[in-house]
């Protein structure tokens, strides 16, 4: 244990003495001088600046030096390394929350102490070292202890999993409902928080009585409940077909459930424009055949729900395929056998076996639409929902942080309360029907009504979405659809246009900018999430901790919380020291991986369930440590859900809008943000060739990584099917 | 370069593993001496796969001190214990070859890739799988799985092997077999071997000693000879080789054996140190004799039966028996006159086979 404590600890020292503390020096108060060593080092600012406060964090590097150097108190090395770095993390955060830019960061410190004299910035390098170090100190403390089965890497995974969720998405989230109680003046109190939640025009219900728009709350959870429906229906139509007949596109039907990961949200809703709008092509020909004037009818309830559908549906519908593939053959045959009809055997096994399933498919489709961001953005028009009130909260000529915060607590309060439900009731009410024993029979065909609705249903639906996919493939070439639908290269060229310049190659479109940024950040966070989210699904499968149900919740917790209200808190959270990110590219990094972990954990903890635990024992009996374990063991037989994670992560930061329009910055622009902004300024042409664009990016990144992946698993494992270790024990 | 022998011997002092409120290993001492092979052996739930994860080092002990070779390693994680552990499921590495797999131990520790694989040859030569090294686990039968699997273990000359129910996905004939080659290595290369399994059969067949688990304690420990003739308790009467538990009355001690009293019948056992009274005797169902037909002719060396059920099985005949002092399961190996269902008979007492335990 002590020479990786040592390493540690020698960090710490680094991060403390010889690093810079704060993050640029633009952060430096104006009153300190000038910081006179050549880093700025916690060590030198606290000795030369005055800022005494740093020094106390030598405190515990000093101890945990004597533990380690001293042959003679090395025996009680482990209990002072886990207290003193839980000091000195305690001590960091306190000094960086409690002292803000101008001194006292809360009224009544200054009133116990004084006015403090000078200020301080955001964490920097050095301090973000220090802090790890002392977490990993504590965790090798703990695990010295004897906890963790005394596994050093076990801890401090747990340690750093733990604490960047604290700090990443929990400490945002706290920002939130603090900030919806802000008084204005910096203060905190219930009464602002209070008057900001019941905002009439947040719950108001004058829509039922008289000709006003309803609360913004009544207009989310109606639109939420019917998008549920619509969604959960068709979902299950398509299931129905896709599985219980002999259609023959079957294949077809699944390139729908591709569909909504390769395409940003809002897509569907251009889509919808160039059909449905002012110009759009259904539109003029009613309007030429049948007279029928045109209107803006497509903005607003109407047009958010088709979009919500046509997006959500295929999200149903692969929740739909596991929920009627599980229902056992030999049930229904049991039901046949007893003398029921086709269609009482639907009626009596077949649907009540479906319910929860179906169920979980509406509480799925209805957190998604209201987390929905996009498509409400672009065609709302009057129509307003939570999602894009909070965006105007904040980015529009209101600029109220504190609404829109109070805003994100409904939201967050409706979002996990679904997530709730999800869980708690209905994951206790599933049948698993299917065993490990084979359950072998044929499915019996669906009653032929059911069989004639479902067809009537999912394949107009199918052709309709298709349609849509190749209205924006087809509308990025034309010169401005509905009005002037001649062929041409224009938008295309506006976007990704290359030039030979004196110095070479110039990416004179005005889309690489942000395309170059986005493939970027993608491939910078895909790996990260991959990487944090295995961890955890290790943590969450292979170790047995106190408190392990309580991690779990925790980290699955994210998935609930609308990208709307990450956003929101992230800009809350990290403007202001002691983490001050707004603007960097760092922020939207973390952001897509708090994001896309809880994905990446259940693609890990899905795959880890099964490989036998006893063969990570086994390496650990025959020497191989934690680290080792999972390098050549359990990495090697997880090859296929890390390259899902990383599929998903990478496409998902790509196509992702609701989290990240807060967060980018004229220098760090994602391709979203800057199709949404074309849109608002009504560029469409512009907009839809980015899309398309980015549509056949991803496909074609998808395509290559499943076919180089692919081959290499069978290349190696033809024989091996990890399902051959999976013997009763 | 030959793979040797480093056995250590095995202590636990106090050892006791909880979780929660329930102790899966309360308060268990033993000592299993270096180059000896002892079982654990007990129903399932009774603490004994426990006991071999706490020597592994894959469960950490609550409380007490384990020591190998001397040293303690109770507080010793998996990876710094040189013990090594052949799995029930084998646990063979499905993404590596067979040479791989066995190799892997060295590998992780730092042996040089060619010495590594050349040990590993060695290994598989040793458990008669030269030449298999390039296959890969699943192209081999589930008897070769389990030979690699002790390949790799033994390419460490750990201090301890263990073995955890190895031979449980096997079949019948095999399992006899692997049973015997296990031994055979075990005794060759003097290894300490510590084997957990819930056979009574195999763990007769296998070890020097053997600890009878029950309950998360020790019921009993000793020689498989011990146990079987002298056995402490009721349950390891029961468990190893199975008895018919009557109740009986000690009434006297002396050179070595104890009389007891059964109805009208005195017995000779071992004495075990049990004082007069109640007692409870274990007769093995080979231990009693039927002969047929006539009753109550006075000598009280028999008691009279009424045959229940009588199952021919080739070798021997199973009967089962109804008599005063309750049922009786008898195995006699007279087929040439067997005594049918129904029939009145006297059973009789061999000396050997019976004890006294505590009632």
């Amino acid at each position: 244990m002590r020479p990786r404590s040592a390493v540690w600890l020698a960090l710490g020292w680094v991060g403390f003495a010889l690093l810079p503390w704060f993050a640029g020096s633009g952060t430096q108060p104006a009153l300190a001088p000038p910081s006179p060593g050549p880093a700025g080092s916690a060590l030198i600012d606290g000795l030369t600046n005055g800022r005494w406060w740093l020094l106390p964090v030598a405190l515990p590097l000093l101890l945990a030096l004597a533990v380690t150097a001293l042959p003679g108190l090395r025996a009680r090395q482990p209990a002072v390394l886990l207290a003193g770095g839980a000091f000195g993390l305690a001590w960091v955060a306190a000094q960086g929350f409690a002292i803000g830019l101008d001194g006292w960061a809360w009224g009544w410190l200054a009133a116990l102490f004084g006015p403090l004299p000078l200020g301080q910035g955001g964490y920097g390098a050095g301090a973000a070292l220090t802090a790890l170090s002392f977490l990993f100190l504590m965790t090798n403390g703990f695990a010295g202890l004897g906890f963790m089965k005394g596994d050093r890497f076990t801890a401090g995974a747990i340690g750093l999993v733990l604490a960047a969720i604290a700090a990443f998405v929990f400490l945002p989230v706290g920002y939130v409902l603090s900030g919806a109680g802000d008084t204005g003046t910096g203060g905190f109190s219930a009464a602002a928080l209070w008057t900001r939640l019941a905002a009439p025009d947040i719950w108001r219900l004058s829509c039922l009585t008289e000709a006003k728009s309803c609360g913004v709350v009544w207009n989310s959870v109606f639109l939420a409940v019917m998008t549920g429906i619509a969604t959960t229906l068709l979902g299950l139509a398509f299931a129905l077909v896709a599985v219980r007949t002999g259609f023959r596109a079957k294949k077809l039907l699944r390139v729908l459930t591709v569909l909504p990961i390769i395409t940003p949200p809002f897509v569907i809703s251009l889509a919808v424009i160039l059909l449905f709008g002012r110009n759009g092509t259904v539109t003029l020909g009613l309007a030429e055949w049948f007279g029928i004037p045109v209107s803006r009818w497509i903005y607003g309830l109407p047009g958010v729900l088709l979009t919500q559908t046509l997006a959500f549906t295929p999200i149903s519908f692969l929740v739909m395929i596991g929920v009627v593939q599980g229902i056992g053959p030999s049930l229904e045959e049991a039901a046949q056998t007893l003398r029921a009809s086709r269609w009482v055997t639907f009626r009596t096994v077949t649907w009540p076996l479906m319910r929860p399933g179906v169920a979980n498919a509406f509480l799925i489709s209805f957190i998604e639409s209201l987390a929905d961001f996009g498509n409400p953005l672009i065609l709302g028009g009057n129509f307003e929902v939570l999602s894009t009130k909070i965006y105007f909260a904040v980015v529009g000529a209101q600029n109220d942080p504190g609404r829109a915060a109070a805003l994100g607590i409904i939201l967050l309060c409706l979002c996990l309360g679904a997530f709730w439900v999800q869980r708690q009731w209905l994951g206790k009410k599933s049948y698993a029907t299917v065993g490990g024993k084979g359950d072998n029979g044929i499915p019996s065909q669906l009653p032929r009504g059911v069989k004639i609705a479902a067809y009537a249903t999912a394949l107009p639906w199918a052709a309709f979405t298709f349609v849509l996919y190749g209205l924006i493939l087809f509308g990025g070439f034309t010169e401005n659809w509905g009005r002037n639908n001649s062929l041409t290269l224009r938008h295309y060229l506006a976007a990704f246009d290359l030039s030979w310049g004196p110095s070479g190659l110039i990416w004179s479109g005005r889309a690489w900018g942000s395309l170059f940024t986005t493939i970027e950040v993608a491939a910078l966070s895909a790996p990260l999430t991959a990487a944090v989210g295995l961890l955890t699904a290790y943590l969450l499968v292979r170790q047995r901790f106190a408190g392990r149900g309580a991690f779990e919740f925790l980290t699955m917790l994210s998935f609930a919380i609308p990208g709307t209200v990450i956003g929101i808190s992230y800009i809350l959270a990290f403007n202001q020291p002691p983490i001050e990110l707004t603007g960097t590219i760092t922020i939207l990094i973390i952001c897509f991986v708090f994001r896309n972990m809880p994905v990446s954990i259940r693609a890990g903890v899905a795959a880890m369930s099964q490989i036998d635990r006893s063969l990570d024992e086994c390496s650990l009996t025959l020497g191989a440590g934690s680290v080792q374990t999972i390098r050549r063991v359990i990495l090697p037989l997880l090859r296929p859900a890390i390259v899902a994670s990383l599929v998903y992560s990478f496409v998902r930061a790509i196509t992702s809008i609701s989290a990240v329009i807060f967060l980018v910055s004229p220098k760090y622009e994602l391709a979203t943000a800057y199709i949404v902004g074309r849109v608002e300024q009504g560029d469409f042409g512009l907009a839809i060739a980015y899309s398309s664009a980015l549509i056949v990016l991803m496909s074609v990144v998808i395509a290559l990584i499943q076919f180089a992946v692919g081959e290499r698993r069978i290349g190696r494992r033809t024989a091996t099917p990890v399902t051959l270790q999976e013997k009763p024990v | 370069m030959s793979i040797a022998s480093k056995a250590a011997g095995v202590e636990f002092r106090n050892v006791s593993r909880r979780y929660g409120n329930t102790a899966a290993v309360d308060d268990v001492s033993f000592t299993i001496e270096a180059g000896t092979l002892v079982t654990l052996l007990g129903p399932s739930g009774c603490g004994k796969t426990t006991t071999l994860r706490m020597i592994a080092g894959l469960e950490m002990a609550s409380g007490g001190t384990i020591l190998i070779g001397g040293k303690d390693v109770t507080r010793l994680p998996a990876t710094d214990r040189n013990v090594t552990m052949v799995f029930q499921s084998y646990a063979l590495f499905p993404h590596m070859t067979v040479a791989d797999n066995v190799a892997y131990g060295l590998v992780v520790s730092g042996v040089r890739k060619r010495d590594a694989a050349a040990r590993a040859a060695e290994g598989l030569e040793l458990v008669g799988l030269g030449g298999y090294g390039q296959r890969l686990p699943s192209e081999l039968s589930g008897g070769q799985q389990q030979r690699v699997a002790v390949a790799r273990a033994l390419v460490l000359e750990p201090e301890v092997l263990l073995f955890d129910e190895p031979l449980s996905n096997l079949d019948a004939k095999l399992r006899r077999k692997m049973r015997d080659d296990i031994r055979e290595l075990q005794q060759k290369l003097g290894l300490t071997s510590v084997y957990v399994t819930h056979d009574q059969e195999e763990a007769l067949a296998v070890s020097d000693r053997i600890i009878v688990m029950n309950k998360s304690v020790i019921a009993q420990t000793g020689t498989p000879d011990e146990l079987y003739r002298r056995p402490k308790n009721r349950f390891v009467a029961d468990f190893i080789g199975g008895a018919n538990l009557l109740d009986g009355e000690l009434v006297a001690r002396g050179g070595g054996t104890a009389t007891v009293a059964l109805g009208r019948l005195t017995l000779s056992v071992p004495d075990t140190g049990l004082p007069a009274g109640e007692v409870l005797l274990a007769i093995r169902p080979n231990a009693i004799r039927l002969r047929p037909g006539t009753v109550g002719d006075g000598s009280g060396d028999g008691i009279p039966v009424t045959v229940r059920k009588a199952t021919y099985l080739g070798s021997h005949m199973e009967y089962g028996l109804v008599s005063e002092f309750g049922d009786l399961f008898v195995v006699d190996p007279n087929v040439a006159n067997p005594v049918p269902a129904g029939a009145a008979a006297l059973a009789t007492f061999t000396g050997d086979g019976i004890a006294a335990v505590a009632r």
